[in-house]
């Protein structure tokens, strides 16, 4: 039986990037035993996402009301669940991860059935390698999760990452509202979950702005670390 | 009695009024309106007993009793909005299932909707 795979791609004002995304991912051919669907997750945008999505043969899943990234991501998640995929796999709206580099987390899961792979692009440094600022803080959250949870992740802000069954239910029941990225890696990680790491290359963006903008980096920092903090401490089995 | 309680507790009246006729309306539910009772009856009992400032001050061990109306009533503020925070943060996570369930529910129906015009 093949494995199902859902490629969840959410969006918030993407009109310029996401036709371009749509057709490629249509015309992406896995490896024989995926059987994919595409699913985006329109998060109340102001401009013609909705419209242009709806014009290819792909779910779309319209959020009456913003959420934010995690909130969208989690709908695809909670999709997924209802509908019994295998696989989830995030990819965000903007051309950040080009849909060749699918096939490398396809085939790393293969390999490890880690729980949860992610896309990294500083394993090998090849492509898009974000500011130093950014690299910075990527380095800061590299170590406070090694320090809480005593795995290694080197690029735990990638969106670009494959969930399986065990997963996708964790996700559904409980991911963080903002930034979710590192957080989450505490999350599964506390729920015994095997988390790999493959290299990836990524571009820089194609349209629309980063959910992470200059004035709000320092923010960010503070928020992740209370997010990740407080994940940590908090009991397994309740919330959501 | 002095001129300044006069005022205060007609305005006590008036305020306890208003938050009737707010739970009554239904604009307000009652579980909120307890605090805002509790202190309402605060202020008459303080407005009518004047030397109970002192007395309750002298109780604590505070100097000057305006200061401890003050402490006092930053220490509730403060209790109450970290409440507010929780209701809040509450009613957040209710409208984040809620919106998810029904953009999966639309999609859903429109899905069968194609389904039978094929």
């Amino acid at each position: 039986m093949p494995y199902k795979l859902l490629i969840i791609i959410p969006c918030y004002n993407e009109e310029a990037s996401i036709a371009a995304l749509l057709q490629q991912l249509l015309q992406l051919s896995l490896p024989g035993q995926f059987h994919k669907t595409i699913a985006v997750v329109n998060d109340c945008s102001k401009d013609r996402t909705a419209g242009i999505v709806s014009g290819y043969p792909v779910v779309l899943l319209n959020l009456p009301v913003n959420l934010g990234i995690g909130g969208a991501m989690q709908t695809g998640y909670r999709y997924a669940q209802e509908n019994g995929f295998d696989l989830a796999v995030q990819m965000d709206g903007d051309g950040q991860h080009p849909p060749a580099e699918l096939h490398k987390l396809l085939v790393d899961w293969l390999q490890t059935q880690a729980n949860v792979i992610i896309g990294s692009r500083f394993i090998v440094k090849q492509g898009y390698q974000s500011s130093f600022m950014r690299r910075g803080g990527i380095g800061y959250l590299h170590w406070l999760n090694k320090l809480l949870t005593g795995i290694h992740v080197y690029d735990s802000t990638s969106g670009f990452r494959l969930f399986d069954k065990k997963a996708i239910a964790i996700a559904a029941r409980n991911y963080p509202d903002e930034y979710p990225e590192p957080e989450s890696i505490v999350i599964f990680s506390k729920q015994g979950l095997t988390i790999a790491e493959t290299a990836v290359v990524m571009q820089e963006r194609q349209g629309g702005q980063s959910s992470i903008r200059h004035f709000s980096q320092l923010y960010y920092m503070v928020k992740v670390t209370i997010a990740i903090f407080f994940s940590f401490i908090r009991k397994n089995s309740k919330h959501g | 009695m002095a001129r300044i309680q006069i005022i205060v507790i007609i305005i006590n009246l008036l305020f306890l009024l208003y938050i009737s006729k707010l739970i009554v309306k239904g604009r307000l539910r009652e579980e909120y309106a307890i605090v805002w009772i509790i202190c309402t009856i605060f202020l008459i009992i303080f407005s009518f007993w004047r030397k109970g400032l002192d007395v309750v001050a002298k109780l604590f061990g505070v100097y000057e009793a305006p200061n401890l109306v003050f402490t006092a009533f930053i220490f509730v503020i403060l209790i109450y909005l970290l409440h507010l925070s929780v209701v809040n943060s509450k009613l957040q996570n209710n409208i984040k299932k809620l919106t998810q369930d029904m953009s999966i529910l639309k999609q859903s129906i429109e899905a069968e909707k194609e389904k039978q015009q094929d």
